[in-house]
């Protein structure tokens, strides 16, 4: 099971619930299992977060895989300036 | 990381890591290089556009019949020429935009919600014509009650903005709509059992004032739509893929129909990754049925284009009296201009990012108020809000009787630190620049009175994204390269050794062009820092398919089996007993055959570029007060920055280098200046003062590589740290010289020789 | 009112165009003659950008008229090569990449050679000074001064 943190506002839309164990093995499952749970989340997601899978940010990703033993963040996303 | 990964020419050299000249670099010193307002199309009209005079004021009527009639006017555009948009974030390329803001920021619909918003627009037969034209059109407003500073915004009577926004983050939700767009938060421990932990306590409040990116180059577009509605547009831009999508949304356009030529960039920094005249040169042209050229004034640059947020930040850190930090928290209120979307959430997640801490509590707002939208500047949000947490540190230093390096280093992010923000670092170079700096000779030179020195790290996340480029090797065995992220500042130089590497050709035999929207697959804007990360990538994966392609085709020709040839070195390579049968063939050797050997040959990148590293960097600033002026001389400027892995030395020195002057000029001199009736006081590059060459001396740049081990060079992004950590770093020098801790910038002579008066220190 | 008929030298060449009273000569030298090197970043003189020699002076051409250069010699950064021969200047900008997004760069490196021909032998803060006229957003002027005191040292040489 994948240790998920949700970090930031996204928080508020689960009641204050900021930590899950989900079998997800992909960023699509994540979305899925989360938005199932929560149903608040589900467009927050889909408009944008950033997921951290291991140390790694990732952005704008369906396929990712997670691993079983994976620590996963959802985090705002980052854009930039330059 | 930071080998060559075996790419190199059949002589061992390689490219990567040299100093080549820039391929564009004779167009661009011989005036040749055709930057957004050097572009003409026969025929083409001059658009200009209708400014609100007012920084708040309900638009009651426009009345554009005068402006109509009179000769050479070929078109006038307003609000009734764009439709409304629903208020819904949308993916545009990989942003999610509120489009309703979009539209009302392009052309204003109910409301001007700043001194510059568009109100009108015209094109006519010349520049003189068009300027008549803007004063023949009748607007009438209602003068509303403004609002500037953030923190008068927030106030629950002060002038509303919009009778929608309702805050979001906070619960309840509220009933009444506010200028307060968002509350954002990020926490991670227990602050309040951290500070009861904590020997030594500082909290301060902090004021920063909006400043614009500053690029010398103003906005330009040039737009001719045809009959059939198909649109084609040059512009200055960092993303032409964005603005291409943008566009389309805005005017109802298919995104297929619409091609976007990036013209060679005068400067970003960010402020150029949206659209203000393309939609409305689009609009105007297909209204006229001729081109549009649309160039911004320098005032309109100000006053209608977006510059960064001003911001208060309360910072309150304890620490040990050992020095180990042991609670942040940290209150960050930033102005995001005349619609909701300022930098405040990077701003909370990168102001405690350098150090690991484990009490961290951070609380962000993003206020609306009458000033132009804000655009992204450079490492957006960061510099604000470390500027006030690299103050805090130093005077932490400073009472507890520690060096601030070794402050720094005690509590320095590394490997396998929990970011407040979330995840773990991978490997990161912050203790190498620490180490780098304390070993320099500026750090240990001597300073006399009235001098003084101060230090500051930073950093930013980087990204990566939507890439795609082509390789195409030509018939005499010559490389065209195209990329799709336009060139702000050498990236061809970049690109072009990597192709050159990968392939084993000469560098000069690679020829590296920006494509339009037709020639590429998508592209996210330049921007993030992740040009020269993800081109190079993409440029991997499209040489990999040459490669595979080539080997092939040489087992065709050879007869031979995959496991008997080789790429290696800029050849196809026949292996043990073959080779003494044939020789090996180059690119230049397959492209004399490739009609025959099976068509023309190239690859392609299409890649969502990921594995983006953060690169962190530390900032070393010597510099002297003159008591009796209150002016701040820079005497020394050294950075040291982690780039992973320099693709091109001298281009990376130059991020280093541009981006601490313009920090130097955020913390001594920038700001807005607005009279109390909201309208900006000093829009031009006289009092709006950038530093010039004689304000600043030679920056020492120091190059670090801590490999990023997720890119096949190791690169990292480099182009946003540099203005994260000269804020602080300033501000610190100036605590050193002069005893004060100046919690307002700019630090500018007037502030300076105030504080230093009320000190009685005024005196040489 | 009638446009004014001017001729000129631009570059060595001999130039006649009508203007109106308000065009700048940056006007002309863009829209008119089509020397689009020199650039527009403020139309009131306080970038460089649009830096060019009017009879050997370095002026920004924002702030000349038009009709102010009747029968007088102006340079551009049009000018600078001769044929296929970068100056000096130029390849010591490239040597040293000394610009990023490359808008100042003509009009620094006008205002570069100016400075080269009062003197080959300027201290660093006379090239800082001297060019203090000219905007860089980008570079930090850290390379473009190493460029020109370079490019001095070069051409004392011989």
């Amino acid at each position: 099971m994948a240790r998920v943190e949700l970090v930031g506002n996204l928080a508020q839309l689960t009641g204050g619930v900021a930590t899950f164990d989900l079998p997800a093995t992909s960023v699509k499952e994540l979305f899925a299992q989360l938005t199932a749970l929560h149903p608040a989340l589900g467009r927050h997601l889909e408009e944008g977060v950033a997921v951290a899978i291991d140390g790694q940010i990732y952005q704008d990703t369906l396929l990712e895989p997670i691993g079983p033993d994976s620590e996963v963040f959802v985090l705002p996303q980052i854009a930039g300036g330059d | 990381m930071g080998e060559t990964n075996g790419h190199s020419q059949a002589n061992g050299q390689h490219y990567v890591g040299t100093r080549q000249i820039r391929p564009d670099g004779a167009d661009k010193v011989t005036g040749r290089a055709r930057f957004g307002a050097d572009y003409n199309l026969a025929g083409q009209l001059i658009g200009r556009v209708l400014r609100s005079p007012h920084p708040h004021a309900r638009i009651v009527s426009i009345d554009t019949s005068k402006a109509e009639a009179l000769p050479g006017v070929k078109a006038v555009i307003t609000r009734q020429d764009f439709a409304d948009q629903p208020s819904e974030f949308i993916p545009a390329g990989e942003m999610m935009m509120n489009y309703k803001d979009v539209v009302r920021n392009v052309m204003a619909r109910e409301k001007a919600l700043y001194e510059g918003h568009a109100v009108a627009a015209v094109a006519a037969t010349s520049t003189a014509i068009a300027r008549r034209a803007l004063k023949l059109i009748d607007v009438k407003y209602e003068v509303l009650p403004h609002v500037i500073d953030v923190v008068e915004a927030m106030r629950p009577d002060a002038p509303l903005l919009h009778d929608d926004l309702f805050t979001v983050g906070v619960e309840p939700k509220p009933e009444k709509p506010s200028n307060i767009a968002k509350r954002v938060e990020i926490k991670q421990g227990d602050v309040a059992a951290g500070f009861k932990k904590a020997d030594l306590i500082i909290e301060r409040e902090f004021k920063t004032a909006p400043v614009h990116q500053g690029y010398i180059e103003p906005h330009a577009a040039l737009a001719t739509v045809s009959e059939d509605g198909s649109t084609e547009l040059w512009t200055t831009t960092q993303g032409h893929f964005i603005v291409r999508a943008h566009c389309a949304r805005l005017l109802g356009l298919d995104i297929g129909k619409v091609r976007v030529t990036a013209t060679e960039i005068g400067g970003g920094f960010g402020g150029k990754t949206v659209v203000y005249l393309e939609p409305l040169a689009i609009a105007l042209s297909k209204k006229a049925k001729r081109p549009v050229k649309m160039v911004m004034s320098r005032e309109e640059v100000f006053k209608a284009s977006g510059p960064t947020s001003g911001a208060t930040v309360r910072v309150k850190m304890g620490a040990t009296k050992d020095g180990k930090f042991v609670a942040a928290f940290a209150e960050l209120k930033y102005q995001a201009g005349a619609f909701q979307g300022s930098p405040v959430q990077p701003g909370t997640m990168c102001a405690y990012a350098p150090y690991d801490i484990e009490n961290v509590h951070v609380i962000g707002y993003d206020v609306v108020s009458n000033r132009p939208k804000v655009a992204a500047y450079r490492a957006p949000g960061a510099p604000i809000s470390e500027y006030a947490v690299e103050s805090v540190v130093d005077e932490i230093a400073k009472k507890l009787g520690l060096d601030p390096i070794e402050l720094r280093m005690m509590n320095a992010a590394h490997e396998g630190t929990k970011a407040a923000y979330g995840p773990k670092f991978g490997p990161i170079g912050l203790e190498e620049t620490l180490n780098s700096i304390k070993k320099t000779e500026h750090w240990n030179t001597p300073l006399r009175k009235w001098q003084g020195r101060g230090v500051a790290s930073g950093f930013w996340f980087n990204i990566g994204g939507e890439t795609s480029v082509s390789l195409t090797v030509n018939e005499d065995g010559t490389i065209s390269l195209m990329a799709g992220t336009p060139d702000i500042g050498g990236l061809r130089a970049s690109l072009a050794s990597v192709a050159a590497d990968e392939l084993g050709v000469s560098y000069d035999k690679v020829r590296p062009i920006i494509g339009d929207t037709g020639s590429l697959g998508f592209n996210f804007l330049t921007g993030g820092s992740r040009s020269a990360f993800s081109g190079s990538m993409a440029i991997v994966e499209a040489a990999k398919q040459i490669k595979a392609e080539l080997c092939a085709r040489a087992c065709k020709l050879w007869e031979a089996k995959p496991d008997q040839v080789e790429w290696k070195d800029g050849a196809v390579r026949p292996l043990g007993a073959l080779a003494e049968k044939v020789k090996p063939m180059t690119i230049a050797d397959f492209a004399k055959v490739s009609g025959k050997t099976g068509g023309p040959i190239g690859g392609v990148g299409r890649i969502n570029a990921q594995g983006a590293g953060p690169s962190f960097g530390t900032h070393l600033v010597d510099l002297e007060v003159d008591p009796e002026t209150g002016r701040t001389t820079i005497l020394r400027y050294t950075v040291a920055q982690d780039a992973g892995r320099a693709l091109h030395p001298a281009y990376v020195e130059g991020q280093f280098q541009g981006g601490a002057v313009q920090g130097i000029g955020w913390a001594l001199n920038e700001e807005y200046v607005y009279g109390t009736d909201g309208k900006l006081q000093n829009a031009g590059f006289l009092d709006y003062r950038m530093p010039v060459a004689s304000d600043v001396p030679m920056i020492d740049a120091i190059l670090v590589e801590v490999g990023n081990p997720k890119h096949p060079y190791g690169v990292r992004g480099v182009g946003e740290t540099p203005i994260v950590p000269p804020l602080g770093a300033i501000a610190n020098a100036m605590e050193n010289a002069t005893g004060i801790r100046f919690t307002e910038l700019p630090m500018s002579p007037p502030k300076v020789l105030k504080a230093l008066k009320e000190k009685g220190l005024n005196k040489v | 009112m009638a446009k004014h008929h001017i001729e000129a030298t631009v570059n060595g060449d001999a130039v006649e165009f009508l203007c109106e009273t308000e065009d700048t000569l940056l006007d002309v030298l863009r829209d008119t003659l089509q020397l689009t090197g020199s650039k527009e970043g403020c139309a009131s003189g306080d970038c460089g950008a649009c830096s060019v020699t009017l009879d050997g002076r370095l002026v920004c051409s924002c702030l000349v008229l038009g009709c102010e250069v009747a029968g007088r010699k102006i340079e551009t950064i049009e000018g600078l090569a001769k044929g296929e021969t970068l100056h000096p200047l130029q390849k010591q900008f490239l040597e040293h990449a000394a610009l990023q997004c490359g808008i100042c760069t003509p009009g620094f490196l006008v205002a570069g050679k100016a400075l080269l021909e009062k003197t080959l032998d300027p201290t660093e803060t006379e090239v800082r000074y001297w060019l203090a006229g000219n905007l860089c957003r980008c570079t930090g002027y850290d390379k473009i001064v190493s460029a020109v005191m370079d490019t001095a040292a070069a051409m004392r040489k011989g």
